[in-house]
């Protein structure tokens, strides 16, 4: 494409020559994001964004700031120092019914092994935590309980005046990866490969106060918990480094269902050779989930599967979806699913039904151009996979977003405000609908001309 | 390309508006009968003919008490500049017409010496033989030592074009106002300090005589006074009312009315200033001790001395020069003042008039008008807005403001002026040639009898003859144009004027100012300001009369003379009214003529001088305009290359007189070199002869430099319309190239079509060699990027690649451009390779007035509520669609892309509307999803 710019020679890494990349090219008349906004504030990796309400979000990073923006209009509303280290977990913290402050508040952890809650509204520091033995890597809030847990090397319950209620023992040196909540008062921990379920005792008449007890312990994955998420009242989901998707009744805490194949040999593929030849565990690492009533999107190294639930079976797949590994999924409500990867570009998907089984993102031409190799290998492996298991969904690229010049490390979508990415080159992008917004213009250009009253109308 | 080498050659700029008297002559046989003056350095287009100085000057005179007229000093102060001409003799003359410095010390009925808080008097004053016209501000210094304590200056501002004189007055008068009143400030301060030391040396005095005469007292006890002792007693007597009527004077200077320093912004230090002369008066009380202990302190301490009580005579002493008169600071800044008139003024009329009609009708479409004009004053837009407060019909306004407000016709009269240059000057023919003659004349000069030419000689001829040189003419002044706009309304009156009359009239008045001084109107100072017009108006006629004698006369024929290039336009324009085909004469009777034109129900009343406020105005914001541009490229070193910015000069007046003219810094260097702004600043410098008003940032010769290369390069390449269309369109254009200078070159050419995100700076950036970041787009518009030949490059071209569908990508070196398809009809317009154009500043104001039509465009899509918003709440979404779609198509005529060019300016439209003033405003990146194409030469 851009060959005549470096006047022939060494091609650069060119998308279209060097995997069989699904590229769409300049021309995307779906893609609504004409629009874009680039966010500057941060000095180092842009983490984490987590919506405020419906037009503010935070964003945290490795620079240990959070701050607070308007998602409309991409104004900096706030900028909160406190962390003298990197943040490695933030999640928000609503207010009380009952109190009479009803600013948004945030936790933020970070490497320094404090915690912070904040004033998103004032951007005060309203309490700060920093009796931690370690870094704490994930924070849950248990609403109905009102407290909020911190999982590092232990876990600790928390109330909302930030005392410490209970605490576990030291459970490993790894720490918490994820922790959510599940019902009967349950929350699951993913500490390295295994996943232990803590029941929280609440203080009754009987007992004083607040206790943890571990329940189980669940041994079913072979390599570390990447991503840990609770899928609806019946199920949670665990993904693993080496590409394990356990689905687990939310109740027993029973497997109902596997998928090892995006690495694992099983029974229904005949590809399993090839698999196992041409994959390394890394490539197959489950970083991210996420679901609608019917399916669960997962980001399977630099791939993307959709895993039906009912069916319990993969339905739709797209094994090359980025250059580089997929780090996180969402799932819009139009049937649309976005993904961000390393290579810094965000994808839009859509899944389509199928009518014949020959969606194919490579042309046959290509095995013999290329003949064997690890790239042929990864071309014929999704072709193969779907004849043989009739996967009966496709997802079709649509679109994508180029901004970032290095890794998009999480997004965020807005229903009336468009998507935010955040990047390790610590920008933050606002993508927004050209249209839509050349409308919201329009709409605030008559609202002040009639303020001026300058507005004629003809009758 | 189409014979490119000989159009670049043919069209190959050349120095013309830089140079402008020394044109290279034209081989014998070419040639034509030269104009008469052509010898002397004149050009036909400036009307110098006959003067003997090369430009305009402001002359600073005064008229001493001791030596009588004398000029001061003129700006520039560049003997070149005045040549020939005869200071001291316009001293004279210039001096000779103030009657308003009739300053009494002792008025009669007053026991102390009053100080007369004396206006400013501004005439203008035409001295035909010298070929000089003048507007002249009077005002009047105040020292203690000089008779009547008054010392009366003037400045003048002199130029060979009457016409700039007469149509600029208000601007002239609203500068030097500024000037005067810079003076004067620091005048009173001064003088202020003056009188308290003269107080401190009186108060001594008594002391000292008090003490002798107690001594003679106690020494002679005999009850009875030696003539001595009288001697004495007289002497403290006198001393005791001399401190009394200095007092006195002190008590009126302080209590000068400070609701006169409107233009006070001038005079930063008035307030304080005004405030510590009672401290130091508190050091009076103990004299002896005083002068003991302040002698080796403080420097301003004074220390009193015995003085005689009568007062010295004139001659006997040296007076005190401006400088001293007025406090230094403020000198500096009155002469940083008047060389921003001399600056603003300079160079001829037309271009002062374009480009003020240019200003005013930017000011009119200020929505729009930040897009692709850079001379636009953010704050023009409140004055605008002030001014339209309380909305008034456009012909309300005296005739002089029509500059500003109804340009169009406007247009006409600058272009018709230089023909009735001719007409102006046969006035003067007329007392000679009577009636018979001067209708000869008349009648043959519309054939191809060369008018000028003749006149001119006849012109010079009659002064020899008649009036021997002693001819001053005061052509009008402030007033006398608010009188002519009385004239004018009674003129209009069905029955037009008969030449006949006039001509009598100007021959009797003619006649009666037999010493040939006339000074047909003149006023105060305060004149602008609304309040008492009609009653200073017949004080004008007054003083007339105690001159001319005759002051309705004089009036008519200030009415028949001073808009004769009104009648003029009109003529050219439409010539259908019979009375003005009759002859030229009439013509320029159609002064009056002009009436209906703007003037239909002309209203006389105070308006007149209400809206004569806002060039005042305008002119200082432009000023605060140039100051900003210099302080925020400090390090550009442009700084001393212009008026504009006062702060450089502040320090030191000698170097603000001497490099006036000196700094002639490279305009490509500074384009080149530094960004947007200070190439700006650099250019809007002291060069052009001709140059416009340096209103804007962008300079004429800027402008001329872009037009050129852009026109180069339009030819050059027959990708240039994609190019502009991408530029047009909000997509990023990034110019590739090896060679700094050749990419800058381009880029600076191509920046005419950048459309800007707001007033401040074009979203250009001329070089960049370090690889380029999805912020760069947002930002700019049109990049200049290093092609590196290092493998280190590779970094920049993969950004580049990887970007590509938010850019344009023109590479020089290999003479491609890759960008989207381009097919409507708007860009071969705007840039047509086979262009008649030739010459870059004509190119320029052609794509000036292209992208203005298109701004109208963008105005009218985005302004147009129907098209945006559903008309009823319960329509569908789409059809506002298609609604906008079919406006474009339809009612703007736009084809194709040209539609994105028009959303695109749109979209700028609202985001600048909307925009709150406080936020700094991102702008946001727009692009679109289409392919892109690879063009090659």
């Amino acid at each position: 494409m851009l060959r005549w710019l470096i006047g022939g020679g060494r091609e650069p890494q060119g998308l279209a020559e060097k995997s069989p990349l699904q590229t769409i090219g300049e021309e995307q008349t779906q893609n609504p994001y004409t629009e874009l906004l680039v966010l500057k504030a941060h000095h180092d990796i842009v983490r984490f964004l987590v919506q405020l309400d419906d037009y503010r979000f935070a964003s945290a990073g490795d620079d240990g700031i959070v701050v607070v923006w308007n998602a409309q209009t991409g104004e900096k509303l706030l900028e909160l120092n406190g962390h003298t280290q990197k943040i490695t977990a933030i999640i928000t913290f609503p207010s009380l019914e009952a109190c009479e402050e009803k600013n948004q508040l945030i936790l933020t952890a970070s490497a320094d092994r404090t915690v912070i809650v904040w004033d998103c509204d004032t951007g005060r520091q309203v309490q700060k935590v920093s009796c931690f033995q370690s870094t704490v890597k994930c924070l849950a809030l248990l609403q109905r309980l009102d407290v909020w847990l911190s999982g590092g090397n232990d876990l600790c319950v928390w109330n909302r005046k930030l005392d410490l209620l209970c605490k576990t023992s030291h459970l490993s040196d790894t720490g918490i990866s994820a922790l959510i909540e599940i019902p009967k008062n349950c929350v699951v921990a993913a500490v390295g490969k295994e996943l232990i379920i803590f029941r929280l005792v609440a203080p009754t008449e009987g007992s004083l106060g607040w206790d943890i007890l571990q329940v189980k312990r669940l041994l079913d994955h072979q390599d570390n918990i990447l991503s840990l998420v609770n899928v609806n009242d019946l199920s949670f989901v665990t993904g693993s480094h080496v590409g394990e998707l356990i689905i687990w009744d939310i109740l027993d805490w029973t497997v109902q269902a596997c998928e090892r194949n995006f690495w694992d040999p099983s029974p229904q593929l005949d590809t399993q050779q090839e698999i196992k030849l041409c994959q390394k565990p890394n490539d197959v690492s489950i970083h991210h989930f996420t679901w609608d009533e019917e399916n669960v999107f997962v980001a399977v190294g630099r791939g993307l599967y959709v895993y039906n639930l009912q069916m319990k079976r993969v339905i739709a797949c797209q094994k090359t979806a980025h250059d580089s590994n997929v780090l996180h999924v969402a799932k819009l409500p139009n049937r649309q699913l976005i993904s961000c990867s390393e290579d810094g570009s965000v994808r839009i998907w859509e899944l389509r039904e199928k009518q014949q089984l020959a969606a194919e993102p490579v042309p046959t031409g290509f095995f013999n151009m290329w003949g064997f190799g690890r790239v042929n290998k990864q071309a014929s492996h999704p072709v193969k996979k779907q004849q043989e298991n009739g996967t009966s969904c496709s997802l079709e690229l649509i679109g994508d977003l180029i901004g970032h010049s290095s890794s998009v490390e999480m997004f965020l979508y807005f229903e009336d405000h468009g998507l935010v990415t955040c990047s390790a080159d610590h920008l933050i992008i606002l993508w927004k609908n050209g249209e839509r917004e050349s409308g919201l213009r329009s709409l605030k250009l008559f609202q002040k001309l009639e303020e001026n009253g300058d507005l004629y109308l003809a009758v | 390309m189409i014979s490119a080498p000989d159009v670049v050659a043919f069209t190959k700029e050349d120095e013309y508006e830089e140079e402008p008297y020394n044109e290279p002559a034209l081989p014998e046989e070419y040639s034509v009968p030269l104009f008469p003056f052509a010898s002397q350095g004149a050009s036909p287009w400036s009307k110098l003919s006959g003067a003997k100085f090369s430009r305009d000057f402001i002359l600073i005179s005064e008229f001493s008490e001791q030596v009588g007229p004398q000029p001061l000093l003129t700006i520039p102060n560049d003997t070149k500049v005045f040549g020939t001409f005869d200071l001291n003799y316009f001293s004279l003359r210039i001096m000779s017409v103030d009657y308003q410095a009739s300053f009494v010390g002792h008025p009669p009925g007053s026991a102390y010496p009053k100080l007369n808080f004396v206006e400013d008097s501004k005439v203008v004053l035409g001295d035909s033989k010298e070929g000089a016209f003048a507007y002249v501000h009077h005002l009047t210094l105040y020292d203690l030592e000089a008779r009547g304590f008054v010392r009366p200056f003037c400045m003048a501002y002199i130029s060979a074009d009457q016409h700039k004189i007469m149509q600029q007055f208000q601007e002239l008068s609203a500068e030097f106002s500024k000037a005067s009143e810079c003076l004067k400030t620091g005048n009173r301060k001064a003088f202020a300090g003056e009188l308290e030391k003269k107080l401190k040396d009186l108060d001594y005095t008594r002391t000292v005589l008090h003490t002798e005469t107690e001594i003679q007292k106690k020494a002679n006890d005999k009850g009875f006074y030696s003539s001595q002792a009288i001697e004495k007693a007289n002497e403290l007597a006198s001393v005791e009312k001399s401190i009394i009527e200095h007092q006195d004077l002190l008590r009126q200077i302080r209590s000068y009315p400070h609701r006169k320093l409107r233009g006070s912004d001038l005079c930063p230090g008035e307030t304080e200033h005004t405030q510590d002369p009672p401290s130091q008066a508190a050091t009076t009380s103990d004299p002896e001790e005083s002068a003991d202990t302040d002698h080796y302190t403080c420097r301003p301490a004074y220390t009193p001395k015995l003085i005689k009580a009568k007062s010295t005579k004139c001659f006997d002493k040296k007076l005190k020069t401006l400088e001293e008169l007025c406090d230094t600071e403020y000198f500096t800044q009155t002469l940083a003042q008047l060389s921003h008139i001399e600056h603003v003024f300079r160079g001829d009329l037309c271009y002062l008039l374009t480009s003020q009609i240019d200003r005013a009708l930017l000011k009119q479409q200020h929505i729009t008008n930040f897009l692709f004009e850079d001379l636009v004053e953010v704050d023009d837009r409140r004055v605008e807005k002030q001014e339209s407060a309380p909305p008034r019909p456009s012909h309300d306004r005296p005739p002089s403001r029509s500059v500003e407000e109804c340009p169009v016709p406007q247009v006409l009269i600058s272009v018709g002026s230089y023909k009735s240059s001719v007409e102006s000057v046969l006035i003067k023919m007329e007392q000679d040639l009577g009636e018979e003659g001067f209708r000869e004349v008349e009648v043959t000069e519309p054939s191809s009898f060369d008018p000028q030419e003749n006149l001119a000689y006849l012109d010079t001829d009659m002064k020899g003859s008649i009036s021997s040189g002693e001819s001053i003419e005061v052509l009008g002044t402030e007033k006398s144009t608010s009188v002519l706009s009385t004239s004018d309304s009674q003129a209009s009156l069905p029955v037009p004027s008969s030449p006949q009359v006039v001509r009598s009239k100007a021959v009797s008045h003619r006649t009666i100012s037999g010493d040939s001084i006339e000074v047909l109107s003149t006023c105060p100072s305060e004149a602008f300001v609304p309040d008492d017009f009609k009653a200073s108006y017949p004080s004008a006629i007054n003083e007339e009369e105690s001159y001319a004698g005759d002051s309705g006369g004089a009036i008519h024929f200030q009415a028949g003379l001073s808009p004769p290039e009104l009648g003029e336009a009109k003529e050219g324009g439409s010539g259908v009214t019979p009375s003005q085909t009759d002859s030229c004469c009439i013509g320029r009777e159609g002064g009056t003529l002009r009436v209906p034109l703007s003037t239909p129900g002309h209203t006389l009343s105070d308006e007149d001088g209400v809206v004569s406020v806002p060039p005042q105005h305008y002119r200082q914001k432009d000023q605060e305009f140039h100051v900003d541009v210099s302080v925020e490229n400090a390090n550009a070193s442009s700084r001393d290359s212009g008026s504009e910015g006062f702060p450089a000069y502040e320090l030191d007046p000698s170097h603000l007189l001497a490099s006036r003219d000196g700094s002639k810094t490279s305009l490509d260097d500074h384009s080149d070199a530094t960004s947007y702004g200070s190439s700006v600043t650099s250019a809007s410098s002291d060069r052009t002869p001709s140059s416009v008003p340096p209103t804007g940032p962008s300079s004429e010769r800027h402008k001329k430099r872009a037009g050129q290369n852009a026109l180069k390069f339009i030819r050059q390449y027959p990708f240039a319309h994609p190019a502009i269309y991408s530029l047009l369109s909000g997509r990023t254009l990034v110019i590739l190239g090896e060679e700094e200078a050749v990419v800058r070159k381009l880029v600076s050419a191509l920046s005419i079509f950048v459309p800007n995100y707001s007033l401040h700076a074009k979203p250009v950036k001329h070089w960049v060699s370090s690889p380029l970041h999805i912020t760069d787009f947002q930002k700019w518009k049109l990049i200049g990027l290093q092609r590196v030949a290092s493998p280190a490059s590779a970094g920049t071209l993969h950004a580049l690649s990887r970007y590509s569908r938010y850019t344009s990508i023109l590479d020089l070196d290999r003479k491609t451009l890759r960008c989207p398809l381009y097919r409507g009809t708007l860009v071969p317009r705007l840039a047509d390779h086979r262009t008649h154009i030739k010459r870059g500043s004509t190119y320029s104001l052609h794509v000036q007035s292209v992208l203005t039509q298109l701004c109208a465009k963008a105005f009218l899509y985005a302004f147009c509520r129907h098209l945006h918003l559903p008309a009823r709440g319960t329509e569908a979404e789409g059809l506002a669609t298609s609604r906008q779609a079919s406006f474009l198509q339809l009612n703007l005529g736009l084809v194709n892309e040209d539609v994105k060019v028009v959303q695109y300016l749109a979209e700028l439209l609202k985001l600048h509307y909307t925009r709150e003033p406080s936020a700094a405003g991102q702008p946001v990146l727009r692009f679109d999803y289409v392919p892109s194409f690879l063009y090659k030469i």
